[in-house]
């Protein structure tokens, strides 16, 4: 099992390029951290999610 | 109207507020401060009157009628650029804090050349794109500094909505992370400032070696 956000999620063996297709975040406007370390962009189709990870995927939001 | 005071005067009134172990930590520090609306004109200010030694300021963009309802600019720098004009502010404030000003717009292509001589970056753009690939181009690029970022402090709610959060190792984010401006709820002078403080204060944190929130 997977942590996303707080929430339990069954994506061990995916990519993160694979679950964020699943999902409604625009790829434009976030960062993903996984286990503490922001993951590169350019690395989410080769970074497979392990059983036990810890994601976060933060989506910013307009204003400054 | 007394005369400007010495930089050893300016000194001594500092340490006397805050100690001289942490006065030194401020002096020696540089951060830079990428977007100088309303979160980064208001950051800007505190790390000035805190006597951080050292300011990049980064911005592109003309000081605006619209953006006076939060951002700390007067009528009599409409037109200038945010860069000069808050360098201007900084140094009625702080005469001795050395401020480096870059009008450019950051983007990916020229970010991996503007941030060596920093160890402390905060995030004060106002687009979400834009927030997005300065925390992605910093921690691609730069591992090793530290990045402060600002998300969510539109509208009227409460103020005590906005945090600040440890994101990852080296990356905090501060403000409410949903009230997003293009939903057409604004954006008001006090709830800009809370989260330009939690800004400032985690940058300060820094600074102090504390790295908790």
């Amino acid at each position: 099992m997977v942590k996303i956000n707080g929430n339990d999620c069954d994506v061990s063996g995916m990519t993160i390029s694979e679950y964020l297709a699943t999902t409604d975040y625009d790829p434009k406007i976030i960062a993903v951290e996984c286990n503490e370390e922001i993951v590169p962009k350019a690395k989410y189709d080769e970074t497979v999610i392990q059983n036990g990870d810890v994601i976060e995927v933060v989506s910013f939001v307009g204003g400054g | 109207m007394e005369s400007i005071p010495t930089k050893e005067e300016m000194l001594q009134a500092l340490e006397e507020r805050h100690g001289k172990e942490l006065q030194s930590k401020f002096n020696n520090a540089s951060v830079a401060i990428c977007g100088l609306g309303g979160l980064g004109s208001n950051i800007a200010i505190v790390l000035a009157r805190a006597g951080v030694g050292k300011l990049y300021l980064f911005d592109f963009d003309k000081v605006d009628l619209s953006n006076l309802n939060r951002q700390q600019y007067s009528v009599s720098q409409l037109g200038m650029y945010k860069t000069d004009a808050l360098k201007e502010n900084l140094h009625q404030i702080a005469p001795y804090v050395n401020v480096v000003t870059h009008t450019v717009r950051i983007t990916e292509n020229n970010i991996k050349e503007l941030f060596d001589e920093t160890d402390i970056i905060c995030e004060a753009f106002d687009r979400p794109e834009e927030k997005a690939m300065l925390v992605n181009g910093i921690t691609e690029n730069f591992a090793d500094k530290y990045l402060v970022a600002g998300s969510g402090m539109a509208g009227i709610s409460s103020a005590n909505s906005i945090k600040t959060r440890k994101i990852a190792k080296h990356f905090y984010l501060c403000g409410d992370e949903t009230s997003d401006v293009s939903d057409g709820i604004g954006l008001v002078a006090s709830r800009v400032m809370v989260c330009a403080a939690h800004q400032a204060h985690m940058v300060l944190r820094i600074i102090a070696e504390e790295f908790e929130v």
